[in-house]
């Protein structure tokens, strides 16, 4: 069996698998997170959110899903076909596509690969492109310009997130995800480097075009932005990855900040339990405070998002890379690899 | 074998949609294929071991760069038909630098790749025992220092440049200052004036111009 | 406070944790929420709901056939047809409300000179198709019959105010 498991279709299989098995609970998550969101958003305004379909509404997602599944993809006059069909799956399909290198455990990744907080970095950084493509694909104002505000929010955020990584990185002395969790052993580095932190989880906020810097798709202002004109199906792409992208920042916050899978209380009881666990409760915590930035706070307006990302966030970054990099060699703490 | 097989996929979906760059009618289609054409080509580098490449390669190309390509030519209102008047007349002229590009680049290709040892005689071998994101930081900021700093620094020209450029500063413009903003508080700007019915009350002047 | 401790706020977010704070208080109180098919808010007697024509005790229609709600309904949609009955009373041959045109205001009730036509508290009539929304006289009359003692009580409740 292992020597089967060596040769290459054993690979190819073994791959697939794994995906699998990292694919269909993202789904399943995905899915509970739009239940979660909706519960946690009513409790907040004092409702009780989806109650009815089944126990506590647990099977609400389903049912939307059946909804999506059967209503009509209505193209508009004027629509490049191809493209806006193509872009929802690449939205949806570059958030799932990201997974690949997230380590859920010591090791258990799908590929452990030496770079791949890079490759995390790479794949967010593509995540515009299906934003882009739908707003021109669409053929519609509300859409373009839903497009064009999220890919310039986009690409300013990436700036500052990316001088975040970059001091973990310092700290770390290692691009793989797994040396990452490894180092924060001893302390998660989310205190040493709290206002990253701070920084890191706030342009999460704008990557995945939540609220409060949501202005890309503004339902009050542009209507829908970038997916005024999607129904159905390619919609419901659109959702599923929007949500799996907020997943997905949770799991990159807990992985570069919050110690990954890490025991919180490094003694015996606590570090028994699967590191999977700590994983999933340290995500659900993430996911839980980006909806409930979501219920507190007003939308930003276009300006101030900019004017956050570049002259808030891109200075007090770069500051503290620079002075990061001097404390570290200052007191030896470089690693050496 | 699967390498040589994704190779293959990669090399062909990378020709084609380099192909279709040139020959697309729509320019945002040529954009989109451009940016295939990028990713297929970190593929390739990843294929080639060069894993950091292949990742800055994606994200300052493909996440960056190409994205305000894309931008530009979605803004911009180009008339097609006006673009391929003069094709007739220029396309001997095109064809002829083609060809000489085309012989060109065959000569080198095929004298480099014939010449035996050539891998050996690379002057800075990759290293077998560390990553390539390491091999390449030890080299750039060792035997390369000064250049790549040099290189920043023209990149940081450039951009200082870029912005000076398109920088201006209307003078009539009205600008939000928000710390004022958010330094108001009701004690300096409201003033209770109590006001005779049906006479009204004089308006106190406001002592601060109000924002 | 000066500019520079202004600042020194904002950047550490005091404004934003202190909403967050209220936010997450709300979290944990109890829920308004009203399980509407199980729970019902209650109704003022003057709701408008459904319409009814009522009866008097003896089972005599109240309805005279003045026409005056007709005449009043801003939305016009009240259709009257009158004619002497054989016991020589005047009553309405006809009488229909279309309830998609209906716009709830309540002058019809208010015009009525022997309070006949009235709005219920009835507000569940939804229905799957256009033609069950047209009333005719046996329907209202017998949302009169089906809800006789609530119309009495709301009419008596309210009467002090009228």
């Amino acid at each position: 069996m292992s020597a089967f498991l060596q040769t290459d279709l054993g690979i190819a299989i073994l791959t697939l698998l794994e995906s699998l098995a990292i694919i269909v609970p993202l789904l399943l998550g995905v899915a509970y997170l739009t239940w979660f969101e909706r519960k946690v958003m009513g409790a907040i305004q004092l409702r009780k959110g989806p109650n009815v379909v089944g126990p506590f509404g647990l099977w609400q997602p389903f049912a939307d899903a059946i909804k999506m599944l059967f209503k009509e993809t209505i193209f508009p006059t004027g629509a490049d076909k191809v493209l806006f069909t193509i872009a929802p799956m690449i939205t949806f399909g570059l958030a799932v596509v990201a997974w690949a290198v997230i380590p859920v455990n010591d090791h258990w990744a799908v590929a452990n690969i030496n770079v791949g907080i890079l490759y995390l970095f790479a794949i967010s950084s593509l995540g515009v492109y299906g934003i882009i493509i739908a707003g021109w694909a669409s053929n519609s104002k509300y859409a373009f310009l839903g497009a064009l505000r999220s890919a310039a929010q986009m690409v300013s955020y990436e700036v500052s997130m990316g001088f975040v990584i970059v001091t973990v990185l310092m700290c770390v002395g290692s691009l793989n995800l797994n040396d990452i969790v490894l180092a924060q052993r001893h302390i998660w580095f989310a205190i040493p480097l709290l206002p990253l932190f701070v920084i890191f989880f706030i342009s999460g906020l704008a990557e995945t075009n939540r609220a409060p810097f949501d202005l890309a798709e503004g339902e009050t202002e542009i209507v829908a932005g970038f997916f005024v004109e999607y129904s159905a199906m390619t919609f419901a792409l659109f959702f599923l990855g929007e949500y799996a992208n907020m997943i997905l920042i949770s799991a990159m916050t807990t992985t570069l900040f919050l110690g990954g899978w890490l025991s919180p209380i490094p003694f015996a009881p606590f570090t028994l339990i699967p590191g999977v666990f700590w994983f999933l409760l340290k995500i659900l915590v993430c996911l839980f405070v980006f909806v409930w930035v979501r219920a507190t706070l007003p939308r930003f307006r276009y300006d101030q998002i900019m004017s956050l990302g570049w002259k808030v966030f891109l200075p007090i970054s770069l500051i503290w890379l620079v002075l990061t990099a001097g404390f570290l060699e200052i007191f030896g703490l470089l690693p050496h690899a | 074998m699967i390498p040589n097989l994704l190779f293959d996929v990669f090399s062909f979906i990378l020709l084609g949609s380099a192909a279709m760059v040139v020959t697309s009618r729509n320019p945002v289609h040529a954009v989109l294929f451009l940016i295939l054409a990028f990713i297929n080509a970190a593929a390739l580098f990843l294929l080639a071991g060069a894993e950091f490449l292949a990742m800055i390669l994606v994200i300052v190309y493909v996440g960056a760069v190409a994205v305000l390509f894309l931008f530009v030519v979605m803004m911009l209102d180009v008339n097609f038909a006006a673009l391929r008047e003069g094709f007739q007349r220029y396309a001997p002229i095109g064809a002829l630098v083609a060809l000489i590009l085309f012989v060109e680049l065959a000569l080198f290709v095929t004298g480099s790749t014939i010449a035996p040892g050539a891998a050996a005689a690379r002057l800075f071998p990759t290293p077998d025992t560390i990553t390539n994101s390491q091999a390449l930081g030890s080299l750039i900021y060792t035997n390369y220092l000064v250049l790549f700093q040099l290189s920043g620094v023209i990149l940081l020209v450039a951009m200082i440049g870029a912005i000076v450029l398109t920088h201006r500063d209307r003078k009539r413009a009205k600008r939000q200052n928000l710390d004022v903003q958010h330094a108001r508080v009701p004690a300096e700007t409201l003033t209770m004036v109590s006001a005779k019915l049906g006479a009204g009350a004089p308006m106190p002047k406001p002592n601060k111009e109000t924002l | 406070m000066t500019r520079l401790g202004r600042m020194a706020w904002g950047l550490v977010l005091w404004e934003i944790l202190c909403g967050l704070a209220l936010t997450l208080r709300y979290f944990f109180k109890p829920k308004a929420t009203i399980n509407y098919p199980f729970e019902k808010n209650p109704t003022s007697p003057r709701f408008k709901g459904e319409h009814a024509l009522r009866r008097y005790p003896n089972g005599e229609e109240r309805c005279i056939a003045c026409k005056l709600c007709e005449a009043v309904c801003p939305a016009q949609a009240i259709t009257i047809e009158a004619a002497p009955r054989d016991d020589g009373s005047r009553r309405t041959t006809r009488y229909d409300i279309d309830m998609t045109k209906c716009i709830y205001c309540g002058l019809c009730e208010e015009a009525c000179p022997v309070d006949a036509i009235v709005e219920g508290p009835n507000f569940e009539f939804a229905t799957e198709t256009r033609e069950e929304l047209l009333y005719n006289k046996a329907k209202l009359l017998d949302n009169g019959d089906r809800w006789e003692p609530e119309l009495a009580k709301r009419l008596e409740l309210d009467a002090p105010y009228r």
